[in-house]
């Protein structure tokens, strides 16, 4: 470290303060249900796969929150339509029925790389629509409409009898991937810590990309986007599809983890669970929803087991960082953000 | 027929009513302070808490009914001191999430404080009756005295704003926030009167609703976020759009769950019918709203230029 305050700071430093941080999250969450299997406590590995979930939803949110500055509290859509496509083609192939039969004849499968891309691109068609729509409004006109639109499809899948309406549908079989036991919790966790790690590089590689300039450039200052002759619009509601697929694709994990979706996924304290994965971490910065949803996961997992009245301390522990600690727990360990 | 449709006309209007009561003091304290408050419902349920032990305690509905005004009141006033304040220069990020926070508190103290289990409200002795509509419908007192009190709130709060010096301050703050400073008005205690006139406003719709319904931890939520839909169609910050969105909201809700299963009926078999009027009428106003923003982005009567 001696050698960091004796250089000047060049920009493109390989492993930056961030990026080790960034690497000593990702190690540490691996770390986890290893240890934990080791110990043979699977519960602990289940928990680690759902911190994984969870910071793959936030890694998605942060795309459109963090980077492009648009403030969505109705991620829980994609989050809640993710785990309904595995929950609805689960409860087909459970009855032996065709997922759909007009104007396509479409089997139900237990293929998950096809339940996944179907997940992404369900939720990413959601997203298309849904953005289409609210970025036409900004500040706390998209925030709402956000919400309202989640809510839509909340009250949708409530009063929808076809899907479960109130009480949800089971996943009383888990599907398969080739070449993995997805019954064993390891290899499950497996799964969602690669495409955590799949997520965050696409992210890596957006946010450097000219797009991701632009994205950003349209969070600060949408005039000077203009100005060198971009259209904001279409930048934003293409980060806005992006993240709403990603967010999809955790949901699609978390119906599979829990062998259970309903309306609750798509309620709008989902989506607020999401931004506070996001916040907690710290905004814009590409790991911050990874160290987020495991801070959650392990306050959850702590205070819930010293009171059942443990959202009230989680509560206390939110408007602490909103109040006291912007930059959120990374940029307590790790700084300011540049730039 | 004519009964059905007056009765289903008076059910929006008390409905619509009841989310005036909640939108008004959201819009008030967006427009003013420029604060978006998610925890606005806590406060609908904190009136809705104070009135049902008030109202135990005394027995008397009337002394829950100013209580639970003055219990959100009182906690909006502390919760504007202790944290809102704090937020007013942030940006809708911050707001959002420190008004969450709130939400998780407040819901947990709640729970906590009434064991988890719902309370009940009687109404009052006073307006247990019925009125007797056209075509033999027998409509509750109690649900006119709702639609009376928020047509009252209304008119109370136009002569508030319109006649009054606090509602010149109001106005001024909503045009120009630095400019009042500068002309010496307290800033700091006009925005705690406005927080609490809101969350009063917020109280009372609570306390009313209480007495129709249990008075139980989230209660204040669905009834939050179809507020939300009211001021984003009626323009968020402007009192007359948040009247006209409720209006709208309530009516449109309400006719949409009397009258799409039936109107479904004729196409389907009466179970489908049923399904499809009743998951199509739960998404009814979100449709209108997203019509309304897709016609006019910042709502029937934009506040704000």
């Amino acid at each position: 470290m001696a050698d960091a305050l004796t250089l000047p700071p060049p920009r493109p430093r390989l492993l930056s303060r961030d990026a080790l941080v960034s690497l000593a999250v990702l190690v540490a969450l691996a770390a986890w249900p290893l240890a934990a299997s080791a110990l043979g406590e699977t519960w602990y590995v289940n928990l680690a796969s759902r911190a994984a979930i969870l910071a793959l939803a936030g890694v998605g949110l942060n795309l459109a929150l963090g980077y492009g500055g648009m403030v969505s509290l109705g991620h829980a859509a994609f989050f809640g339509l993710g785990g309904y496509v595995v929950g609805i083609s689960a409860d087909a192939a459970l009855a032996g029925t065709p997922l759909l039969t007009w104007p396509i004849h479409i089997e139900a499968t237990t293929h998950l790389p096809t339940l996944w891309a179907v997940s992404l691109g369900v939720a990413a068609l959601a997203a298309l629509a849904i953005g289409a729509i609210s970025l036409r409004t900004s500040g706390v006109y998209f925030i709402m409409i956000t919400l309202a639109f989640a809510q839509m499809l909340y009250y949708f899948a409530l009063s929808w009898p076809a899907y479960g309406g109130e009480d949800g549908l089971p996943i009383y079989v888990r599907n398969a991937f080739p070449g993995l036991d997805t019954y064993d919790p390891l290899h499950f966790f497996a799964l969602c810590f690669a495409a955590l790690v799949l997520a965050l590089a696409l992210s890596a590689l957006t946010i450097a990309s000219r797009f991701g300039q632009a994205l950003q450039c349209a969070r600060a200052s949408e005039t000077r986007l203009a100005t060198l002759g971009i259209e904001p619009f279409p930048i934003r509601l293409t980060a806005f599809v992006l993240s709403g697929a990603i967010t999809g694709l955790a949901g699609a994990l978390y119906a599979e983890l829990n062998g259970f979706v309903s309306p609750t996924m798509l309620g709008w304290h989902t989506s607020g669970e999401i931004i506070v994965f996001v916040l907690l971490g710290g905004v814009a910065r590409l790991i911050g929803p990874v160290a987020g949803a495991v801070a959650f996961v392990l306050l959850e997992t702590l205070l819930g087991g010293l009171t059942e009245h443990w959202q009230l301390g989680l509560g206390l522990v939110l408007l602490g960082v909103v109040l006291f600690q912007r930059g959120g727990l990374i940029g307590l360990i790790a700084g300011p953000r540049h730039g | 027929m004519t009964g059905f449709l007056i009765e289903q006309a008076l059910n929006g209007l008390q409905f619509g009513l009841t989310l005036f009561l909640m939108a008004s003091g959201l819009t008030l304290v967006f427009g003013v302070m420029g604060l978006i408050n998610l925890a606005h419902g806590v406060l609908y349920m904190t009136g809705a808490f104070a009135c049902a032990f008030a109202a135990a305690a005394t027995g008397s509905f009337w002394w829950g009914l100013g209580a639970g005004v003055a219990a959100a009141a009182a906690v909006g006033a502390l919760v504007e001191i202790g944290v809102m304040r704090r937020l007013y220069a942030r940006d809708h990020l911050d707001q959002v999430l420190a008004t969450f926070a709130l939400i998780l508190i407040f819901s947990e103290g709640a729970r906590m404080l009434s064991g988890g289990r719902p309370l009940w409200l009687e109404i009052p002795e006073a307006l247990s009756g019925h009125l007797m509509l056209p075509g033999d419908v027998a409509y509750p007192l109690y649900r006119l005295a709702i639609i009376g009190v928020g047509l009252a709130v209304a008119l109370g709060l136009w002569a508030l704003i319109a006649l009054t010096r606090l509602g010149m301050a109001i106005r001024a703050g909503q045009s120009d926030r630095e400019m009042i400073a500068a002309l010496g008005v307290d800033i700091g205690a006009l925005y705690t009167a406005v927080f609490a006139l809101g969350a009063g406003l917020a109280g009372l719709g609570g306390a009313l609703i209480g007495a129709l319904q249990s008075v139980e931890v989230g209660m204040g939520e669905p009834v939050l976020i179809l507020a939300f839909v009211v001021i984003v169609i009626g323009g968020i910050g402007s009192i007359r759009g948040a009247l006209v969105g409720a209006l709208l909201v309530g009516v449109v809700d309400t006719a949409g769950r009397a009258f799409l299963p039936a109107a479904f009926a004729l196409l389907y078999p009466p179970a489908e019918a049923t399904a499809i009027g009743a998951a199509l009428a739960s998404m009814l106003i979100y449709l209108v709203m997203a019509l309304v923003l897709a016609l006019r982005p910042k709502g029937l009567f934009p506040a704000h230029g």
